[in-house]
């Protein structure tokens, strides 16, 4: 079976993110770079099933030129084809980014076929936007479902569970079908060093696409008014039991 | 001309996310001089009609179909997409929960519209919208100018309290028949497993979260413990389950579970930015941690400094003391 990830490239925060002195990106000056955490989890999703059933994982981001890392690192835990869409600008609206994707994708499938499982992840960790999957299974005409923390593939249909309070909810999607999946999932491997090392061979196809912007512009990032308030301190080690106590008791939890 | 408030519902009971959909409506509805109407799709929705009328839905769309039998976000997609082109809805709202940006995900792709997702605050305006909404899971802001023919936007989970309308709205039921094609029965729920009944995370009024410092999967022990004896539930970090200590549905953050109890007693936590971001909707915080700069410490009101590991048990057997 041949499966696509799609994966975004987003800054690796700490305690605290910062914004540029424009206001239009987060100030990447002194944090690291990763593949959005549910993505990361569907490339890993993706590589389990492939070496389950057989078949190639393709990776493809829409991103600056230095997504290419992202795209590499996904080589390294064993992906095996690869697609940067190149933008010059920090981030796309969420309908440019789709019909830009939804071109790509037709470009690969035109060529070699339709990919039978498209994964995306749930929503990008910086921007969650909460549709970009939505929009590109829409334009393909395949069904799509998000939340996904389980699949299993047998007879043509994929079987995704999803999370919900105390449960999960099961759905049935003949292939070709979407899904946006979530971290927990699966725990994604660590890269081997045989894996970095082929990476670094690794061919990226770019396709570069030309898409009206959406109805959504940013204006500005900032950060949240934090009401900063005094920690009281409750006391130091064990003795501070009875206090915390009576802190349970006058929110009456206790009962 | 109308906003249409997309309402959940569990049987016929409204979810609480619904209730800060619908008071979020109200407010946008009278600045921007609309009239707000609900829909609420599937098997029992007509029973959630009398509440809707309370929180001010003054027609209340109530859909069914044969293929509406459980949640299918592709289905209540385009039941809601069919609606708002027959009421000529000028603004399509729910909560921003994973159903609620689901299903005006589907209604944008078949709009053609945007859609702005965990929105704070929404300015009409004659022209371009000005809209403030979330980013990083809530730890940024970022303000956006719409343009669209549609205004599609969730609000986001627990940024406003639910209330009832001064005065109760009209509530007038009015049944809605989509035309459905059988495709969309491929992403209508197939099954249900039940794992849990009773308290589960998101909803429990004391969770007892702990962190890296706990150390092992066993430590967990004392956590369970506690949680046990206040009617809680244990949460973890990202960290906890990359290490597979607890199952990653323990997890608290932008990438596991949003929190609300009455009381978070975050231990051997340090506060990473993810994390937080799902636990500050907590009433109450209380940090326990060994180390006093932690950032959950800072920005607990209140915190123990020491080990979780001799603090834990101490507080277990106080409040077993006092139990008697």
């Amino acid at each position: 079976m041949r499966i696509l990830v799609c994966v975004k490239r987003v800054p690796a925060p700490g305690a605290r993110i910062n914004v540029t002195a424009d206001g239009m990106a987060v100030d990447s000056a002194h944090l690291g770079f990763t593949t959005s955490p549910h993505e990361e989890c569907a490339v890993e999703e993706a590589v389990r099933l492939v070496g389950e059933h057989g078949g190639e994982v393709t990776v493809m981001t829409l991103g600056p030129a230095a997504a290419e890392e992202q795209l590499r690192y996904a080589a390294s835990v064993g992906a095996h084809r690869f697609v940067l869409v190149p933008i010059q600008e920090v981030d796309w609206d969420p309908q440019r980014t789709a019909a830009a994707l939804a071109g790509a994708i037709g470009d690969v499938e035109s060529a070699d076929g339709a990919f039978d499982l498209i994964l995306f992840g749930n929503e990008s960790a910086d921007a969650g936007g909460f549709q970009v999957g939505v929009r590109v299974a829409y334009a393909l005409g395949r069904p799509v479902v998000n939340g996904i923390k389980g699949v299993d593939i047998a007879d043509g249909v994929a079987s995704a569970r999803r999370e919900v309070d105390g449960g999960f909810e099961v759905y049935n999607l003949p292939m070709p079908a979407v899904l946006g999946v979530k971290e927990g999932i699966n725990l994604p491997r660590y890269p081997t060093m045989k894996g970095r090392l082929a990476s670094k061979k690794a061919e990226v196809v770019v396709d570069e696409r030309s898409v009206e912007v959406g109805g959504q512009a940013r204006v500005r990032l900032h950060r949240p008014v934090e009401t900063v308030s005094e920690t009281v301190i409750l006391g130091t080690g064990p003795e501070a039991a009875p206090a915390v106590v009576d802190l349970l008791e006058e929110l009456g939890l206790l009962t | 001309m109308s906003l249409l408030v997309i309402c959940d519902h569990d049987r016929g009971k409204l979810a609480e996310a619904s209730l800060e959909a619908l008071a979020f409506g109200r407010s946008l509805a009278t600045s921007a001089g609309l009239d707000m109407e609900a829909v609420v799709v599937g098997e029992g929705a007509e029973s959630a009609a009398v509440d809707l009328a309370a929180h001010g839905a003054s027609t209340v769309h109530v859909a069914s179909h044969e293929l509406l039998t459980d949640f299918g976000p592709e289905a209540w997609g385009e039941t809601v997409t069919q609606l708002v082109r027959s009421s000529g809805a000028e603004v399509v709202l729910a909560c921003g929960t994973d159903r609620g940006n689901e299903v005006v995900a589907h209604v944008a792709a078949r709009l053609d519209q945007p859609f702005v997702a965990n929105c704070r605050s929404v300015e009409p305006d004659a022209g371009d919208w000005t809209i403030t909404r979330v980013q990083w899971g809530g730890s940024l802001l970022e303000d956006v100018s719409l343009t669209a023919e549609v205004v599609l936007v969730t609000v986001a989970h627990h940024a406003v309290e639910p209330s009832v309308a001064a005065a109760p709205a009209a509530g007038v039921v009015a049944a809605f028949r989509p035309d459905l094609d059988a495709s969309l029965a491929h992403t209508v729920v197939a099954d249900r497993v039940v794992l849990t009944r009773g308290v589960t995370l998101s909803t429990a009024p004391v969770v007892v979260g702990g962190g890296r410092g706990v150390g092992s999967a066993e430590a967990f022990g004392p956590l369970e413990e506690l949680a046990g004896l206040l009617g809680g539930v244990v949460g973890c970090s990202r960290a906890v389950t990359n290490n597979g200590w607890r199952p990653h549905s323990d997890q608290v953050g932008q990438t596991g579970t949003r929190i609300a109890p009455d009381i978070y007693i975050a231990s051997g936590i340090s506060g990473a930015i993810q994390h937080w971001v799902g636990a500050m909707a907590a009433k109450n915080i209380l940090a326990i941690n060994t180390d006093s700069e932690a950032n959950m410490v800072a920005r607990a009101g209140h915190a123990v400094i020491g080990d979780l590991h001799q603090v834990i048990p101490a507080i277990i057997e106080e409040i077993r003391r006092r139990r008697g």
